[in-house]
């Protein structure tokens, strides 16, 4: 039953650019998808293992400058005689530049917090967002600050019987986004599924009893923290080469927020979660456009709503809806997750 | 030479507004384990209160700052009301995603009602400035200054000479102990954050007639209580204080010799050699694991 409804979804996603000839709403769906894979990260952490990042945003942009620089080339000064420079790069390479480098961070930023948890997490992370959008804006040399990178060559890939595929235009960029997204989510299911998932969420649950029986607290944290940064990074590198543009915006704190509300509102710590809250909070955005809703009343809408959402429906919508259609058989696994979810909200 | 002495008269006066800053947010943390993301809008608030008293309404200086101290704590206790009172006993990443959301709420609102344009204030105060050898301060940057200390000290004898103080130190040792002796915690509770977030309204008021007042004033205002308090400690009053005259030594330095982009950036470095060296901060006394 659950196969015949993935499959018809996956069917149904992957036919959009057959019948909607709307190239609008194509555009409006890649960015929401970019977004969803950034939600998906976002909830490896806020989710599964009970940080939250509000730095998201960060690993995000420094995907996407990363990916760029790699594939525009770069040439700046560390001392006023020494020159490091790199010649353009092919930008599938320049994309895995921009996942490491992103990965590399979440490492760095995860080995430093991670000596004491809950609140310093949230704080450096906010903090690391606002720095690297200060590099963005005044290392003029390297990024061109609030000029911005222009120009970013976009993706070619060359497939066995197809020929190279070059990702210019809406239609190839969707089937992009929507194979990276499913990639992100089967990566996702596999790691929550694994020994290190069932760790993450152990110590999300009671930290002291998943340490007494040998869990590496700090290590698992670490890890998740690069993983998620990495998956952000991915985002990002998406994001340039499809837009082809990147500035300094683009480490706005209100992109983070708008991660944190889809995962919240979706539901954290399930692997649906983001995907629902993903879409209603891109399309969200053109409904209110249809109103004539000035940005700000937008933004309003999203604080009230978040904090809503944080009163009525602690757990999300998937978990409700779980709870809602009773009888649906398998993955009681995920299901008891969400449950112990639900219960330490409201605990 | 001149020039140092210059930045340290500069951070000496930035760093009273910095520290009532970080006072108000470590108070609501150490005592409720709320980390208040609306801090930095308090500030913003309390800025665009004094221009719409002083500039709008033509009300004097001080009874206008007066006026925006109080209009802050009431701010506070009604968003402690209302908010987060409902969420007595739920985890910290509970408030904070609600507190998060009224932040948003917040500035989007000051926008809205504001408009993006920058506001400035004028000031009674002279416009020499005033002249000690080879140092110059603003007279409103020695009345900033001389305010900010006042309510530094009046916090200090609040919690540690009055009735209300002592039940808020109670409260902050042992919550429950607190509760057995009588203490109302959730008069307490709105008592805490009202304060607090009059101390950030005080800042943003005292500050912005010295800059400009504008609507995201407030990101970089939580941003800078957030690193104050790591530096002294999540939950220290003394470490607020000190950090808070640190981290404007650290940025006016930075500013001056090494580069001003990176003035707002200064905080995150502290944060890292902290975080580093001495995770609790300079003056927790005991492990906290917030």
């Amino acid at each position: 039953m659950r196969w015949v409804l993935a499959i018809a979804w996956l069917i149904f996603l992957f036919s959009i650019p057959l019948w909607l000839d709307n190239l609008y709403f194509l555009h409006i769906l890649i960015i929401t998808g970019i977004f969803i894979i950034a939600a998906m990260s976002l909830n490896l952490l806020l989710g599964y293992t009970g940080q939250l990042s509000l730095g998201q945003v960060a690993f995000f942009g420094i995907g996407a400058y990363a990916s760029s620089l790699t594939s525009l080339g770069f040439s700046f000064h560390i001392l006023p005689n020494t020159v490091v420079s790199l010649e353009p790069k092919p930008v599938w390479f320049a994309m895995l530049m921009g996942v490491l480098f992103a990965s590399l961070c979440g490492w760095l930023i995860g080995k430093i917090s991670f000596k004491v948890r809950g609140a310093y997490f949230v704080i450096v992370t906010v903090s690391f967002a606002e720095v690297v959008r200060l590099v963005a804006l005044n290392w003029l040399e390297l990024t061109q600050g609030p000029m911005a990178l222009n120009n970013i060559p976009y993706l070619r890939l060359g497939f066995p019987g197809l020929g190279e595929i070059a990702f210019i235009g809406k239609v190839p960029n969707y089937y992009l986004v929507l194979v990276v997204a499913i990639l992100t989510y089967v990566i996702i299911q596999r790691l929550v599924y694994s020994r290190v998932g069932r760790a993450m969420i152990a110590l999300r649950e009671n930290e002291p009893l998943a340490t007494s029986v040998g869990v590496d607290v700090t290590r698992v944290l670490v890890f998740a923290t690069m993983l998620s940064a990495g998956l952000a990074g991915l985002a990002g590198a998406i994001y340039a080469q499809y837009v082809r543009i990147v500035d300094p915006d683009i480490f706005l704190f209100i992109y983070t927020v708008t991660m944190v509300i889809m995962v919240v509102t979706g539901g954290k710590g399930t692997l649906a979660g983001p995907v629902v809250g993903g879409l209603i909070f891109g399309i969200l955005p053109e409904v209110l456009r249809g109103f004539e809703v000035m940005p700000e009343v937008q933004w309003i809408v999203y604080g009230v709503l978040m904090i809503l959402i944080v009163y009525f429906l602690p757990a999300g919508i998937v978990p409700a809806m779980r709870a809602w259609l009773p009888g649906q058989a398998g993955h009681r696994k995920e299901r008891d997750d969400e449950s112990r979810a639900a219960a330490e909200m409201r605990s | 030479m001149d020039q140092l002495l210059q930045h340290v008269v500069n951070a000496l006066i930035l760093g009273g507004t910095y520290a009532l800053l970080g006072i108000g947010l470590t108070l609501i943390f150490g005592i409720m384990r709320v980390v208040n993301f609306t801090h930095g809008e308090l500030y913003a608030f309390g800025a665009y209160m004094m221009y719409a008293w002083v500039m709008l309404l033509g009300v004097n200086f001080i009874a206008s700052l007066v006026i925006a101290v109080v209009l802050g704590i009431v701010l506070g206790a009604i968003i402690e009301w209302v908010l987060l009172r409902p969420l007595r006993g739920a985890d910290i990443d509970t408030t904070m995603l609600v507190m998060i959301g009224a932040w948003i709420a917040m500035q989007n609102t000051e926008q809205l009602v504001w408009s993006g344009v920058a506001k400035s204030i004028n000031t009674p105060f002279p416009a020499d400035p005033l002249v000690l050898g080879p140092v110059s301060v603003s007279w409103t940057r020695v009345f900033v200054f001389v305010v900010a200390i006042l309510l530094i000290i009046a916090t200090y004898a609040l919690i540690q000479k009055t009735k209300l103080g002592k039940a808020m130190r109670a409260t902050f040792q042992d919550r429950e102990a607190a509760a057995l002796m009588g203490i109302q915690i959730d008069r307490i509770y709105t008592a805490t954050f009202a304060i607090g977030s009059g101390l950030a309204a005080a800042a943003g008021a005292l500050l912005g007639p010295v800059f400009v007042v504008y609507p995201t004033i407030g990101d970089l205002a939580s941003l800078k209580a957030f690193a104050i308090v790591i530096l002294g400690g999540l939950g220290s009053i003394p470490g607020a204080t000190v950090g808070g005259f640190i981290l404007a030594f650290v940025e006016e330095i930075g500013a001056g010799y090494i580069s001003s982009g990176y003035r707002d950036a200064m905080g995150f470095l502290l944060i890292i050699l902290i975080l580093i060296f001495r995770p609790t901060g300079l003056f927790a006394q005991k492990e906290r694991i917030g």
